[in-house]
């Protein structure tokens, strides 16, 4: 079934609107996603109706707004094939729930002198929460690289592993070049030596099918901003087994069970690391954003990708000057590039004078300087 | 010599000209880069670039006869354009004078709407740090 475009655009409000005198074109989807009406609408329609705490208030709204909340989380328990709700843990983005992983599991499963690896491709939020842990505890960082076209190098990432590995914690689609890691047999081969492995799919969640079962990661990170959702709203899946061995993140109310000032018990999970009140509303308002993905379909949604990215190469390919950065063989439809003699800033805001919205980017590989990501 | 006030009127009236256009107004900026002087490799170093530019300016500053002599440098061409209108508007002026002038006319081209939060703080921190070495000089001068 063909995406039917012009329905799809009417469904986002702020698509309709000029920049700079031109019609929006919006390319910093990889940065965020638009919110389509639905979401706009649950957001309001939970402050106006349903607006209370949850989970203890013994009332309707309360009821209301518990028993909404508690169907985003089996909404997203159901988008990522995840075997329970109990499962799902909201945070507050993607960095959040890495920072947790490294905090709670780190400290208590990663110790002196072992090893964590994470790739060239990563993202900040996948590298500094592991620095932190490293200087604190003594493990070790290390770094799979990436060939030219920005792939990781296969055999360096097996020469890595080893049973010193405790963790592998490793972007599934970079950000910047697009490239689609190789994950399931990632994963595989961490396994093999013992190594738990944390996916973030902070990339890989809007454009592919992402079964958490099929390709047994131990953790999943996302976030809902990226996914035509609510923004301050994350997600982290993780492994019954290990979010039970793992001790809470952050104290306070809606984590424990008991509390005396002797001791505190803890709550199970998922509860056990949803300290405090939540996003309420962006919890609620996230439904609809994957119902609208569901509804639309994701294999639509990354066949007309594709289509837009390959159209996009081939005109591109014969404007002077113009350098395409990130030629994996499997990437999703992020379209990065440089132009001949100008920087990238200045290529940004020229085309921002155009209403063009995209990125300007300086990832981490010194082969590469900055560029503008479409 | 023209003062700091009839610099900045002069720079207004040009920016009048272009109108609206924003394009026009990027490349225009873009373009006055070039009137920099060339910046002398030896002092392209950490220490002469300027914190809080997301793009990577280098800056030095003497003193020649109680006039202060800026040199500049930027790896992109707007910020290039940037400031080289700051050092048109304060270059072979007395500390003195930087210190106490008052840049107006970032505000009345409308910089912050040409160029958008993060670049008008870059430009901000050049403006800071030409009036760092203008006051480095004049503590100099007065010890």
């Amino acid at each position: 079934m063909a995406i039917q475009v012009n329905s799809i655009r009417s469904e986002f409000p702020i698509l309709h609107q000029e920049v700079n005198g031109n019609p929006l074109i919006y390319f910093d989807n990889a940065a965020t996603t638009q919110k389509p009406k639905m979401v706009l609408d649950a957001i309001q329609n939970y402050y106006e109706v349903d607006n209370s705490n949850i989970h203890r208030g013994a009332h309707t709204l309360a009821d209301r707004a518990t028993r909404q909340f508690e169907e985003t989380r089996e909404s997203v328990r159901a988008f990522i094939g995840a075997k329970e709700s109990a499962e799902i843990i909201f945070t507050r983005g993607t960095t959040e729930s890495i920072n947790l992983v490294a905090k709670t599991f780190g400290s208590t499963f990663i110790q002196k002198g072992d090893e964590i690896i994470i790739s060239t491709l990563e993202h900040h939020s996948n590298i500094v929460p592991w620095q932190m842990l490293c200087e604190q505890n003594g493990a070790i960082l290390r770094v799979i690289p990436i060939t030219d076209a920005g792939e990781l190098v296969w055999e360096d990432f097996e020469k890595l592993l080893n049973p010193k590995t405790k963790l592998v914690s490793v972007v599934h689609a970079s950000n910047a070049l697009g490239t689609i890691n190789p994950v399931k047999r990632m994963i595989d081969a961490a396994h093999a030596v013992g190594a738990k492995v944390l996916l973030d799919g902070a990339q890989s969640t809007s454009h592919l099918d992402v079964d958490v079962q099929a390709l047994d990661c131990d953790f999943l990170t996302f976030s809902a901003h990226k996914l035509y959702g609510p923004t301050g709203l994350g997600v982290l899946y993780g492994k019954r087994e290990l979010l039970e061995a793992m001790p809470p993140f952050l104290g306070g109310g809606e984590m424990i069970r008991e509390v005396t000032f002797e001791k505190t018990t803890y709550n199970t999970i998922p509860f056990k690391f949803e300290a405090g009140t939540p996003s309420i509303a962006e919890v609620i308002a996230f439904k609809p954003a994957l119902d609208f993905i569901t509804s639309t379909g994701k294999a639509n949604i990354h066949r007309h990708e594709h289509d837009l990215l390959q159209y996009a190469v081939e005109l591109l390919q014969d404007v002077k000057g113009v350098i395409p950065v990130g030629t994996a063989a499997e990437k999703i439809a992020v379209f990065s590039f440089n132009i001949q003699s100008m920087h990238p800033f200045d290529v940004g805001q020229l085309l921002d004078a155009k209403g063009h919205c995209c990125t300007y980017w300086t990832p981490l590989h010194p082969a590469l300087d900055a560029e503008i990501r479409n | 010599m023209s003062t700091i006030a009839d610099i900045q009127n002069e720079i207004v009236a040009e920016f009048e000209i272009l109108g609206e256009d924003r394009e026009s107004t990027i490349f225009y900026i873009m373009e006055l880069g070039g009137n920099l002087e060339p910046f002398p490799e030896d002092f392209r170093k950490e220490e002469y670039i300027i914190q809080g530019c997301q793009s990577k300016v280098w800056l030095v500053a003497e003193e020649k006869e109680g006039k202060v002599h800026y040199r500049a440098d930027s790896n992109t061409d707007i910020t290039k354009g940037l400031i080289s209108l700051l050092i048109r508007v304060l270059n072979h002026r007395s500390p003195k004078e930087i210190l106490e002038a008052n840049l107006d006319f970032i505000p009345r081209i409308g910089m912050g709407n040409i160029l958008g939060s993060q670049r008008s703080n870059g430009l901000a921190a050049m403006m800071n740090q030409m009036k760092r070495y203008a006051l480095a000089f004049q503590t100099k001068q007065n010890a």
